[in-house]
């Protein structure tokens, strides 16, 4: 079974993405934050991750740029779900190496074309 | 709504598209055609299905027409006719018809436009392969509405969420207020025609490849059989066509052969035996 983490300081939109995700079959790990988020991947890398941008502690686009340093192997698939829906969020966080992008808000229909797109479903 | 108020709507609308209705479509009509019926100073479906018996005006009868065969479309939907465009009917049409440089597609009932932008997309994305080329796609609907909101190129984000890879958005829209705009280069790429299938193919000249996707599934089997008829005369002898998922042409006609382990596409029957360059390709 593939595992997802999701990282977003909602527990809301953690509870609603861990729903559609596991529909998908998907084993899923919750994070609140980036920092939370490192420590999950240090300890196990998982095949997907489901990022938001703006959160505590440490956001997304720190957290992406961290996780690209670590020396792990096989970097999972990673898919942006953020309320940051203009051109110039998306653009920088394509460059920083994300796999994909979802403007929140989200629904299942949208989940799985993104996770299709990248190969994960 | 009332039965007999349906069954008019059904008639109406079989007369005029040649789509039928199933049975259990009653909230589908009413959610389509409570609009309708405001904008018409009507306070009810059955209100307004007595001013559409009441008095023959061609424009409510079209604006009735046109809002109940709207159809949802989004990007690259279906995802495998586009698969099969990309690794069977591109190579093969690039190979014979790299002389002339010419290639004219067909995307009939092509509601809001996904689907012709979505071909115009790829045709970009093959960059130098189709450089010089004469490229002409044109899409067609029987809802003057679509075709304009077609025209504009104009969608929201959850209809560039919907199939649309986000690299794709990022190089072909721009962002326009709340929503998304593609760019005038893919808008040029695409004619819009207003066109009822039941109508004559003729002035819309031929094709090398026909997408007629999700749209047959709601004719019956006589119109099935005329339309696929049609459509034959319409395709050029190699050339290609694509229905949807959940058609075909197997028991309506014998025109078109299905392509083997090549599901929705179809070349004519007559046609597809010596076929070997496309044979090669598809292997």
């Amino acid at each position: 079974m593939k595992r997802c983490l999701i990282v977003d300081d909602s527990s809301v939109i953690r509870k609603v993405a861990r729903r559609i995700l596991e529909n998908f079959g998907f084993s899923v790990i919750e994070a609140s934050d980036g920092r939370q988020a490192l420590d999950v991947c240090g300890k196990e890398m998982p095949e997907a991750i489901l990022l938001d941008w703006n959160m505590p502690v440490m956001d997304g686009f720190d957290f992406l740029r961290a996780l690209g340093a670590m020396p792990s192997g096989d970097k999972p698939k990673v898919v942006f779900c953020t309320t940051e829906n203009d051109l110039a969020h998306i653009a920088r966080a394509m460059h920083a190496g994300a796999d994909e992008y979802i403007m929140k808000p989200f629904d299942k229909e949208i989940v799985e074309a993104k996770f299709q797109e990248v190969g994960l479903i | 709504m009332t039965p007999q108020d349906y069954a008019y709507l059904s008639k109406l609308l079989n007369e005029r598209s040649g789509l039928q209705l199933a049975g259990d479509k009653q909230y589908l009509i009413e959610s389509r055609l409570l609009p309708v019926a405001r904008e018409n100073n009507c306070g009810s479906i059955g209100d307004l299905v007595t001013k559409l018996k009441a008095f023959a005006e061609e424009p409510l009868r079209r604006r009735v027409t046109e809002a109940m065969t709207i159809n949802e479309s989004f990007f690259f939907r279906d995802k495998t006719p586009f698969d099969r465009f990309q690794d069977t009917v591109l190579p093969y049409m690039q190979k014979i018809r790299g002389a002339s440089k010419r290639l004219r597609i067909w995307c009939a009932a092509s509601s809001t436009g996904q689907e012709p932008y979505s071909l115009a997309m790829m045709f970009k994305q093959a960059g130098a392969a189709f450089a010089g080329w004469k490229i002409s796609i044109v899409a067609s609907d029987i809802s003057t509405e679509v075709l304009e909101k077609a025209k504009s190129g104009l969608y929201t984000q959850f209809e560039v969420q919907r199939g649309l890879p986000i690299q794709l958005l990022l190089k072909y829209f721009k962002q326009d207020g709340d929503q998304w705009r593609i760019s005038q280069e893919l808008r040029d790429m695409v004619q819009y025609r207003q066109h009822n299938l039941l109508d004559s193919f003729a002035p819309l000249g031929m094709f090398d490849v026909i997408f007629c996707r999700n749209v047959l599934i709601y004719f019956d089997s006589k119109t099935k059989q005329d339309v696929l008829s049609r459509i034959s005369r319409t395709l050029v002898k190699d050339g290609h066509l694509l229905l949807g998922a959940a058609e075909t042409v197997v028991g309506f006609t014998n025109l078109f052969a299905p392509m083997p382990e090549k599901r929705g596409l179809y070349v004519h029957a007559a046609a597809k035996k010596p076929q070997p360059q496309l044979a090669a390709m598809s292997a």
